[in-house]
């Protein structure tokens, strides 16, 4: 489980725009090895502090620190090179390609073939590099079970399947910590427990960090170790997923009152 | 690319190397050396004309290629592409005579010049985008007009330059017949290209930017730089084109590479296929043959009814320009995808034949 040093490391993040405060005075840290989530009411800051960490958008005060390094000015194209892979809440599949050439965009950094190489191909190594990372590709397909449709055009597949090509063109990023935005949004139950179990392999078997928003509090409370809650941008609580359920702010902000909070949580575990 | 798999039943590939062919299936791999060994034996049976015709397809499709890679693979927008084929033609011809450079390697060597070229002027693609980046290229569309017309050091000034033909171990490329051997090897070379191109890292980035820059962004590409790069591969193919039209002709005129010439280009592509490598050839052969076709209906009705009520043989001119705009706009309507995509279509229809799926 968890170790001492973080991988991530938000101090004081605030974000505005104009007079909007997105997110004011947000701190936090994951570990190696955790499945960190955040959780809050619609509107809280979720998405916008994931897309602090991933580059989307610059935190007007506060620093963000990828293993010791300061990546709050970094811009997000050199983040993956440093190991930050993400998916994203609404669907960006590069909807006319392949499944097989979406994930394989995931290998971007990976790949050192550059135009004048890729237009000579069979000479200069293009091809054996392809096929190389071709092989590694095919491990992350046959894991996430998508290769029935490894072919297919990515915008015409239904939208379970989608997140799933999503995940697995985050996951070839090879990712030291791979943000989930609500990897669960709208799917069905047999579909997020597939999902579930993914995402804790890849943290278990892959070795990968994860920095998850959900909003299904059955799968939070089950597989994260630590979560975070935010509330009109601030942080109202941080800890085990026991503590924070136990936590009075966070009924009242988020979960509703007593006695409708826990039915939903030990229906789902 | 992205498209339904139509290999036949049975056809495993037991390799990631059979997996990851140009050309699928065996019979598109018969027809495509079919292909080239007509054209290759086209002389026996064609005339000038007609071999004038094919160099004219070759020479244009390699161009609209270019102009395919950045509007139809990364999404972006040229209206002057013309300018780039321009600097090409023009650039050879500086190389042969000022440095003494020989043909065949004026050749690329343009490529190369065109390609810097369109990197400076593709540098705004790195910030702008549709409306903006369109406005953008037209300027260096008018921009390189003027340099045309002004420098003389370069292209010979108002009275054009005469180029030289292309000479290869004592062989001269003098002749439609010669010449379009040249043309051919052009073409095949440039479109393996750009076909190894889209499957590798490079391409792929091009089409991610084209489909969703945000998550490519995410996923470690360089928006400013893939944006600005597809500006200087498509100049490089443009400017290749242009240097093959120019020890074709063996003349260049500056009035030649006007705005229309530009809009044709992306006619070719929009009729071809946006995001079709084998499409690019086919808009190109379409723009050429439409007027051919045209005329070859004014001449078969000349001196008839029609021709003497609408004066069809006055206005021929003005007819193959309106056929051209026709034709675009027919395209936009009923085939988007172009005849590339009308082609797997007709193809998907003959193999499932008696079924529809």
């Amino acid at each position: 489980m968890a170790e001492a040093a973080p991988v991530l490391a938000a101090d004081k993040v605030s974000l505005r725009f104009g007079g909007v405060r997105a997110l004011t005075d947000v701190s936090f840290s994951v570990n190696r090895g955790e499945i960190f989530s955040i959780i809050g009411p619609n509107g809280a800051g979720k998405t916008s502090m994931v897309n602090c960490v991933s580059g989307r958008y610059r935190p007007t005060e506060g620093r963000v620190q990828f293993e010791g390094q300061d990546i709050t000015r970094l811009g997000p194209n050199r983040r993956a090179g440093l190991g930050i892979g993400r998916t994203f809440q609404n669907l960006a599949l590069f909807g006319h390609m392949s499944v097989l050439d979406n994930i394989m965009v995931g290998r971007h950094h990976l790949l050192k073939a550059g135009f004048l190489r890729g237009m000579l191909y069979w000479i200069g190594g293009a091809q054996k590099e392809e096929l190389d990372h071709r092989r590694e590709v095919e491990e992350i397909i046959d894991f996430l079970e998508i290769q029935h449709v490894r072919k297919a055009q990515a915008g015409t597949l239904p939208y379970g399947l989608r997140k799933r090509v999503e995940l697995a063109r985050a996951v070839a990023l090879k990712p030291k910590l791979i943000l989930l935005d609500e990897p669960m949004a709208g799917m069905n139950l047999e579909e997020k427990e597939d999902m579930a179990r993914f995402i804790v392999d890849l943290n278990e078997e892959w070795g990968m960090t994860v920095l998850m928003i959900e909003h299904d509090m059955g799968v939070v409370m089950d597989i994260s170790h630590r979560v975070m809650v935010l509330d009109f941008g601030r942080k109202i609580a941080e800890g085990q997923p026991e503590e924070v359920l136990a936590d009075p702010h966070v009924r009242r902000a988020y979960l509703g009152e007593a006695d409708e909070v826990t039915q939903p949580a030990e229906e789902v575990a | 690319m992205a498209t339904v798999s139509l290999a036949p039943a049975g056809d495993y590939r037991t390799t990631y190397r059979a997996d990851t062919t140009i050309f699928p299936t065996r019979n598109s791999r018969i027809a495509l050396w079919l292909g080239i060994a007509l054209v290759a034996a086209s002389p026996l049976f064609f005339g000038r004309y007609e071999l004038s015709l094919l160099i004219n397809i070759g020479i244009l499709g390699i161009a609209a290629l270019g102009l395919n890679i950045l509007v139809g693979f990364t999404g972006q927008i040229s209206i002057g592409h013309a300018a780039f084929f321009g600097v090409g033609a023009f650039a050879s011809a500086w190389l042969h005579d000022s440095f003494h450079v020989p043909v065949w390697a004026c050749i690329p060597l343009a490529g190369v010049i065109t390609a810097v070229v369109g990197l400076v002027f593709g540098a705004p693609a790195a910030r702008l985008k549709g409306l903006y980046l369109a406005i953008a290229t037209l300027a260096a569309q008018f921009i390189l007009e003027d340099f045309f017309a002004r420098s003389a050091w370069f292209t010979g000034g108002v009275a054009g330059r005469i180029t030289e033909p292309l000479i290869l171990f004592g062989f001269a490329f003098d002749r439609e017949e010669t010449y379009l051997y040249v043309v051919l090897f052009f073409v095949i070379v440039m479109f393996a290209g750009a076909a190894n191109l889209m499957r590798t890292r490079d391409g792929r980035a091009l089409i991610a930017v084209r489909d969703h820059y945000l998550s490519a962004e995410i996923m470690g590409i360089n928006l400013a730089y893939y944006r600005t790069l597809s500006f200087g591969i498509a100049s490089l193919y443009a400017g290749i084109g242009g240097a093959l039209y120019a020890h074709y002709l063996m003349f260049v005129s500056v009035e030649a590479f006007n705005i229309l010439f530009s809009i044709q280009f992306l006619g070719m592509v929009i009729i071809g296929g946006l995001g079709s490598i084998m499409g690019s050839l086919m808009g190109a052969a379409f723009m050429v043959l439409l007027p051919e076709v045209v005329q070859s209906i004014a001449d078969a009705l000349a001196g008839g009814a029609i021709d003497r009520t609408l004066r069809i043989g006055a206005s021929i001119s003005y007819l193959r320009e309106m056929a051209i705009g026709g034709a675009i706009i027919a395209f936009l309507i009923f085939e988007p995808d172009g005849l590339a995509h009308r082609w797997r279509l007709v193809k998907a229809y003959w193999k499932l034949y008696p079924y529809s799926h």
